[in-house]
């Protein structure tokens, strides 16, 4: 609980761009009205003397006894009528129907996104979860990803595969057999009880342990099994099998780790079989063996190891104890085996260059003071009211010391399927990513190595300290390398070499909340990859909080444990790994995915769609809401300001809600500029949302400018064509309603990458919908526009003006997009070129490229 | 315009699902992974010229059809709100249509320029006259002009709803404000026959105005706003009010007041003989009648011929130019070696 913080309410960075858009739109609201509002006042002005006298306006009332005003309150209140009414009019310009739409397009997009065949996990059958819904859009323009390492990168499915028992490495990997077909087992009440999971054991080692009792080094082999099967938390189930006799032996228990030494240490022959709160029992080579748990200190992240004190069956009593290597070597018994300790450490040193996680077990045997001793202080602890935590910490850290080096295990977490390609692709696409891990420092480096983030050719700094003064030294150096990298010319083939910065937890302890912060911030920007390792939980969120706080770049946070939780939350997307460390993660996350290299497809191909279907559907929109309002804007001016609209009032309620409303939110859902296999083939595509090229003011501003070119063409062309004629309002209204709506759904037709039947239906069907609409409401004789459609579509005026506004309302975008798709083309454009025709040059040469480049891959990995 | 979906029906990267039972679970399954069958227009330099060229081609005949349609048309317009008034009262114009007592009637010349077919049409045409005003739009009661007296609800019409604690048939600003100025024609001495029926709306006055509803109560009040109405002849009838009652959409506009059905040559004389009454002098509006011919256009408007042919000319223009510019600077199309990470690359190995 110390390490979470609290969730925080996201909002996609699209949306905080719309929002600063939507009150330029405010603005422009509220200087149309006032522009209404000044030429109203002053037409009033100017009339002030003829009011009563201009039969379309009149302001006495004769009709009662007295004479009487009109509607009419002096110029002053009337324009301060004319202001709120014409706020009534356009307030259309807002377009709070947008906020809707959004909504509906972000579940049809995440409709999509958990249909996906290439999000599903089909060996677990977890589907993509998209648990929140108003953050698609940032997916496509993430920077910075930081992932953990455990269950994230690599499976979290722990496998034992070397010991160092006693100084001696039994990592005899190649010659490692399996414990025959049957594997080990134990015969209880005429049932054969078997471990669920067999592990390769070394033949030297098993040889040492069956005969070597009574020799030194075998006893403490046996030990170390000891070791292994009593000191963990781990409980044994017993599950039936098909067979009657046999029973499954499955590990449950928190960590897998613990699984993993268990099922290690089973394959030896010590198999765990019963637990109760009081006593275990091992069968040690078929013979079992009863052993009292007198104590047992938990794992604790200060601490970082657990012990427990066992009571073995001829009345000694023993602590084994169990942890990370620099907490362990810390306890040692000083004056004892020195060989041993040094042999141990660098035969871990081996393991985790091989990337294994590695533990570290020690013994002590207690004498029967320091048990009494121990018991009561230990008891007491337990039963304290206040305090508890500490007072037991105190007692294991006081009974945790003079142990002697039993050995180390070497865990190895496999890397996920896909990870090494995945992390490339990311890369290509312009997205650094950063490993946030618990591990140790080697460990982290190798699975750098392994996982294709860390290269051959990538200067490595490291920043390993144990103070402030000496954190504050090395970023500065760091700075200096960087500085001297950047500042190579860029132009010479000198070595450019990447750059990248592993740290450790203990310095970013120095680092995180202080002034350092910035060097950091600008040592790990210059590099390429960063590894933060031994971190906890906080310091994650940290890190990306360092990031977040500095840059306007999207972060994202993939992890899988509850110690990713605050990370997860303080990113801007977070993604859940549904994996094997419990939910918390997916509990706190935005998305969550079954693997890590489901990273790919939902940031390269669905963030991309989505952002770019997003981003242009807010632009859509703004333009659509204004046209209306320039329209009428238009027409309030030649009506003596008076905020009379010649698109009927049953039209502009239904422009938003049916004459367009379909179009969009459907290309919102199903557009798609580039198709999936592009998108995956140039990763680099993906940096048109990094660089937010899909919605920006630049874009804002040409949309509007568009708007207000094509709302005079359809105001003026009519108003030219018919000025000095009988025309009346309703069907010059029609005209514009029509010639409005059919605009803008050309225009959105215009920029579909992809038509489908349902896009040509929903456009083509709003089309016809307003047709029948209008003429429904011209059909009702208590309208003054009754049957209005009908005499203004049977003269050519109407469908020549109809022409003619459409082709010269669309030139200007149609000869823009025509002109930047040609001399200017975005990357995007190319990619559609290509995937359309084909590549013109060698259609080979792609391919080629990408399988040199996975041998290169190979040959990097250690 | 190419036709995607056969080939990128396995494009998605993820494997074809297990043998789909049946085509509609397929079309679903498409559905799902945005795998549709869909159609990618993509603008290529040819298909770009081509549409401004097919656009300015077929532009500009039309623009100059369109030209020379309202060119046809022959159209005498002539304001006579000014030449109308006598001599005395150039300078008090409004006291002048306010007295009752002086004889509006006023008679002016046209003198034909080219010959006119029949049929010619008759409009009187208002300048500066907000008919489009919101007051105005909406004081009229459309329910009353169906139904009649039996129809109370009228307050939509105010400021005249009632006169004299009496209801009025047709209420409201429009009815009241209507046009009453009366134009008679003599050419050659002989009174022209103006076919005055039939010039509004046929759904008007079938479906909108009642034809059992009759004017009551109508400009009975103090303050006269223009035309009265033959009270025993119903509202479906009194076509003058239907056509006015077709509120313009614009400040300047034209109402239809009759047609002439027959030919009027050329450098013919043609007398008109009105009856100046309806006030536009106190808000300085312009009266004007109208006298022209028409055809399967309308009227006179040069607008949509001269935009067409500029807009066809723009086309053109801007086919010439970027056809220039393709030929010029030609951009490889469907090249990768353009996509910007792959220019950066070769330009730094250079």
């Amino acid at each position: 609980m110390l390490n979470s913080s609290g969730a925080q309410s996201k909002r996609s960075r699209l949306e905080t761009h719309m929002n600063r858009e939507t009150i330029i739109l405010a603005v422009a609201l509220f200087v149309e009205c006032t522009i209404v509002t000044v030429l109203a006042g002053a037409w009033l002005g100017r009339h002030r003397d003829q009011l009563d006298d201009l039969t379309y306006y009149r302001k006495t009332d004769f009709s009662d006894r007295e004479v009487g005003k009109y509607d009419y309150y002096g110029i002053g209140w009337e324009v301060v009528f004319t202001f709120f009414m014409s706020v009534i009019l356009f307030q259309v310009m807002i377009p709070i129907a947008l906020y809707i739409s959004m909504e509906l397009v972000r579940l049809g997009q995440a409709f999509f996104m958990i249909q996906d065949e290439s999000l599903l996990d089909k060996e677990r059958g977890n589907r993509f979860q998209c648990r929140a819904l108003n953050i698609n859009e940032d997916l496509g323009q993430i920077k910075y990803v930081f992932s953990d390492k455990t269950g994230t990168l690599t499976e979290n499915k722990m496998e034992f595969r070397c010991a160092s028992v006693v100084g001696v490495n039994y990592s005899g990997g190649a010659a490692a057999t399996d414990a025959g077909e049957e594997g080990v087992s134990v015969v209880v009440d005429e049932q054969i009880w078997r471990p669920k999971m067999t592990v390769k054991t070394d033949p030297e080692l098993l040889k040492l342990l069956r005969t070597g009792e009574g020799t030194e080094e075998g006893d403490k082999a046996r030990e170390f099994f000891l070791a292994l099967a009593t000191c963990n938390t781990i409980v044994p189930i017993l599950s039936e099998t098909e067979d009657p006799t046999v029973r499954l032996i499955d590990y449950q228990g928190e960590s897998p780790d613990e699984q993993a030494l268990l099922y290690a240490a089973a394959a030896y022959g010590f198999m765990l079989i019963e637990r109760t709160s009081g006593h275990i029992v091992i069968d040690v080579f078929g013979q079992k063996q009863r052993f009292d748990i007198l104590g047992l200190h938990e794992f604790d992240s200060d601490r970082k190891r657990m012990s427990v004190i066992a009571g073995f069956p001829d009345k000694t009593v023993k602590v084994f104890v169990k942890g990370a290597d620099s907490s362990m070597f810390g306890v040692v018994d000083k004056m004892l085996n020195v060989d041993i300790v040094q042999s141990t450490k660098s035969h871990l040193h081996t393991f985790s260059t091989l990337g294994l996680r590695t533990l570290v077990i020690g013994m002590r045997e207690m004498s029967n003071v320091e048990f009494e001793e121990w018991h009561s202080s230990y008891e007491k602890a337990n039963t304290a009211l206040f305090g508890r935590g500490s007072l037991l910490k105190a007692v294991a850290m006081n009974i945790e010391n003079n142990i002697s080096i039993l050995g180390a295990s070497g865990i190895e977490d496999k890397l996920q399927q896909g990870v090494p390609e995945a992390i490339e692709s990311l890369r290509k696409a312009g997205i650094k990513v950063w490993v946030l891990t618990g591990d140790k420092q080697e460990t982290a480096i190798s699975i750098g190595f392994s996982s294709n983030l860390l290269t051959g050719e990538m200067t490595q700094i490291i920043i390993n300290n144990h103070s402030k003064e000496s954190c504050k030294k090395s970023l500065a150096d760091a700075l200096a390398i960087t500085k001297l990298v950047a500042g190579n010319p860029a132009g010479a083939d000198a070595v450019k070499s990447p750059l990248a910065l592993i740290i450790d937890g203990t310095s970013l302890v120095y680092i995180l909340e202080t002034e350092l912060e910035e060097e950091l911030f600008e040592v790990a920007t210059s590099c390429s990859v960063v590894l933060c390792c031994r971190v906890a939980p906080l310091q994650k969120a940290g890190i990306v909080v360092l990031i977040k706080s500095r840059t306007d770049d999207m972060t994202l946070a993939i992890g899988d444990g509850a110690n990713d939780v605050s990370m997860i939350q303080k990113a801007n997307v977070g993604i859940g790994i549904s994996g094997r460390e419990g939910r918390q993660a997916v509990m706190a996350s935005d998305f969550a995915i079954g693997e890590f290299r489901f990273l790919v497809p939902l940031l390269l191909v669905h963030g991309h769609w989505n952002y770019q279907r997003m981003a242009y559907m807010i632009l859509y929109n703004f333009y659509r809401n204004s046209i209306l309002v320039f329209v009428l804007f238009w027409y309030v001016l030649y009506t003596a300001f008076s905020l009379t609209t010649a698109i009927s009032e049953w039209s502009s309620v239904l422009y938003s809600v049916i004459y367009t409303a379909l179009p969009t939110i459907v290309v919102g859902i199903l557009d798609k500029d580039l198709n999936r296999k592009t998108l995956l083939k140039y990763p680099q595509l993906y940096g048109s949302g990094q660089r937010e090229e899909r919605y920006n003011l630049k874009l804002f501003i040409l949309t509007m400018m568009d708007s207000v070119w094509q709302s005079l063409a359809i105001f003026f062309i009519p108003y030219l064509a018919y000025r000095h004629s009988t025309v009346d309002g309703s069907s010059i209204g029609d005209l514009w309603t029509l010639a409005v709506v059919i605009m803008v759904n050309l225009h959105l037709g215009m920029d579909i990458f992809r038509w489908n039947w349902i896009t040509h239906t929903s456009i083509w069907g709003c089309i016809v919908a307003t047709v029948i609409c209008i003429i429904i409401i011209d059909a009702l004789p208590i309208l003054p526009g009754f049957w209005a459609i009908f005499h203004v579509m049977g003269t050519w005026v109407f469908w020549f003006c109809l022409l003619a506004i459409l082709i010269a309302g669309m030139i200007p975008r149609f000869v823009t997009k025509a002109f930047t798709e040609f001399f200017i083309p975005s990357d995007i454009q190319i990619a559609r070129e290509l995937e359309k025709f084909g590549n013109i040059n060698e259609p080979l040469v792609s391919q080629v490229a990408t399988r040199t480049l996975s041998i290169h891959q190979q040959q990097n990995r250690p | 315009m190419e036709m995607e979906g056969a080939s990128s029906s396995g494009s998605g990267g993820a494997a074809q699902p297990t043998l789909l039972p049946s085509r509609r679970s397929k079309v679903f399954y498409r559905f799902t992974q945005q795998n549709l069958p869909a159609c990618k227009p993509a603008l290529t330099p040819t298909l770009v010229i081509t549409i401004f060229l097919l656009a300015g081609i077929t532009f500009v005949p039309v623009g100059i059809i369109c030209l020379r349609a309202s060119e046809s048309v022959e159209e005498h317009v002539l304001r006579y709100d000014t030449e109308c008034i006598p001599e005395d009262y150039r300078s008090n114009r409004v006291a002048y249509i306010k007295d009752d007592s002086i004889s509006k009637k006023c008679t002016l010349n046209i003198k034909l320029r080219n010959q006119m077919k029949a049929p010619i049409y008759v409009y009187y045409e208002l300048d500066n006259y907000y008919q489009n005003h919101r007051r105005y739009v909406k004081s009229r009661s459309d329910k009353q002009l169906l139904y009649g007296l039996q129809y109370k609800d009228i307050s939509s019409c105010k400021p005249v709803e009632s006169s004299n604690r009496l209801p009025v048939v047709p209420c409201g600003l429009i009815a009241w404000s209507l046009f009453n100025d009366t134009f008679t024609f003599d050419v050659k001495a002989r009174k022209l026959n103006v076919n005055r029926k039939n010039i509004s709306w046929k759904s008007d006055r079938d479906h909108k105005f009642g034809n059992d509803v009759y004017p009551f109560n109508f400009q009975n009040d103090t303050l006269i706003g223009g035309g009265k109405l033959n009270q025993s002849i119903p509202l479906s009838e009194q076509e003058d009010l239907i056509v006015w009652m077709r509120v313009a959409a614009l400040p300047n506009f034209r109402k239809l007041y009759g047609v002439i059905e027959e030919d009027l040559d050329a450098d013919e004389l043609l007398t008109i003989h009105l009856s100046n009454n309806y006030n536009t002098y106190s808000f300085g509006g312009k009266k004007k009648l109208v006298l022209t011919t028409s055809n399967w256009l309308g009227g006179k408007n040069n607008f949509l011929g001269l935009s067409y042919i500029a807009t066809g000319c723009c086309s053109i223009l801007v086919a010439i130019i970027f056809a220039l510019i393709h030929v010029k600077f030609p951009r490889p199309h469907r090249d990768a070696s353009y996509l910007h990470w792959n220019r950066k690359s070769s330009a730094t190995s250079r």
